[in-house]
C-alpha cells in the first residue's frame, strides 16, 4: 500500500506535519519546565524537549547535531542536573512559592521577546533560502580538524578547567586539615 | 511550514523567550540553571536552522553547534557546582533567600 503524499484529511506534507509535532512537544515540555511545581519532574520534561529538539536538527538534516544533543544533553548535562537536584533539594522544604514575586513581570518581558523575535525574523529578507541541504559527516570532520582546529583544542582546555573547576568547588572541606 | 527558515527562527525565539521567563522568575537555583540550556538550546537550534538553509554556512554552522554544545556542559558543570557549594553555607536551593550581599 503506497503512502500518500499528504495527510489525509489535513491537507499538509508529512514534513509539515511532524515538524508541528515535534515543535509542540518542544515548547510544551519546556513550558513545563519553567512553571511545574516539582523540580524532578521540571527534569523529566526537560529531558523530553531536549529529546523533541534532536528529532527538529534531524529533520534540518543535521544528524550528527542530533546524535551529540542526545548524548551531551540528555546523557551528560540533564542526568547532572538531576544529580543535583537530589543532593540540594530538602524533602520537607515548605516550596510554597514557585515563582518569585517579580513572575508577572518576568512573563510580560518573555512575551514581548519573543514577539519582537518573530516579528524581526517575518520581516527580515533572507534572500531566496528555500531548500534545505543536509550536512556531510566527512565534510564537518575536515573542517573541524583543519580550519577550527584551535577552537577544538581551546574547547578540550576549557572542560578540563571546567572539570577540574567544579571539583574544587564541590568538594567538601576538611576543616580539621 | 518545514522549508522555511522563518519557522525555525519563530520557533527557537519563542523557545529563548521561555528559558528567559524561567530565568527571570523561577526561585529555585536549579531550575535557572535549567532555564540556561533552555536558552542555549534555542541559541543551537537558530545556528543549525541558519546552518541548514544558507548552503555558505551549512558545514560552519554544525561546527559551531558542536562548540557551542561543549561550552554548554562545562557551564552546567561549573554552575552546579557553585549552586552545590552555596547549598552547603546556606541549606537552600532558594535563590531569593541568597542574601548575605545585600547587608
Amino acid at each position: 500500500m503506497a503512502i500518500p503524499d499528504t495527510v489525509p484529511l489535513l491537507g499538509m506534507s508529512w514534513n509539515d506535519v511532524l515538524f508541528l509535532l515535534l515543535a509542540a512537544v518542544m515548547l510544551g515540555s519546556a513550558l513545563l519546565v519553567v512553571t511545574l511545581r516539582d523540580i524532578i519532574r521540571c527534569g523529566i520534561a526537560m529531558v523530553a524537549a531536549f529529546a523533541a529538539l534532536a528529532g527538529i536538527y534531524v529533520m534540518l538534516g543535521a544528524p550528527l547535531i542530533a546524535a551529540a544533543q542526545v548524548l551531551v544533553y540528555i546523557g551528560a548535562i540533564a542526568v547532572l542536573i538531576l544529580f543535583a537536584v537530589m543532593l540540594t533539594q530538602a524533602k520537607n522544604a515548605p516550596a510554597r512559592l514557585v515563582f518569585q514575586t517579580q513572575a508577572i513581570p518576568a512573563a510580560v518581558a518573555a512575551i514581548v521577546l519573543a514577539v519582537i523575535v518573530a516579528l524581526s525574523v517575518t520581516a527580515t529578507d533572507w534572500g531566496d533560502v528555500g531548500t534545505r541541504i543536509a550536512t556531510a559527516t566527512d565534510a564537518l570532520a575536515r573542517l573541524l580538524f583543519n580550519q577550527y582546529i584551535l577552537p577544538f583544542e581551546v574547547v578540550s582546555v576549557l572542560l578540563l578547567a571546567a572539570v577540574i573547576g567544579s571539583v574544587y568547588l564541590a568538594k567538601r572541606e576538611d576543616r580539621d586539615a | 511550514m518545514s522549508q522555511s527558515l522563518d519557522a525555525y527562527l519563530v520557533l527557537a525565539g519563542i523557545l529563548f523567550a521561555i528559558g528567559s521567563f524561567g530565568f527571570l522568575a523561577r526561585r529555585n537555583a536549579i531550575s535557572m540553571l535549567m532555564s540556561i540550556e533552555l536558552m542555549l538550546n534555542a541559541v543551537n537550534l537558530a545556528i543549525v536552522a541558519f546552518g541548514a538553509f544558507v548552503p555558505e554556512l551549512n558545514v560552519d554552522a554544525s561546527v559551531i553547534a558542536l562548540m557551542v554544545m561543549a561550552v554548554a556542559a562545562a557551564e552546567a558543570t561549573v554552575g552546579l557546582a557553585i549552586v552545590m557549594a552555596i547549598y552547603r553555607n546556606r541549606r537552600t536551593p532558594l535563590v531569593d533567600e541568597y542574601d548575605a550581599m545585600r547587608q
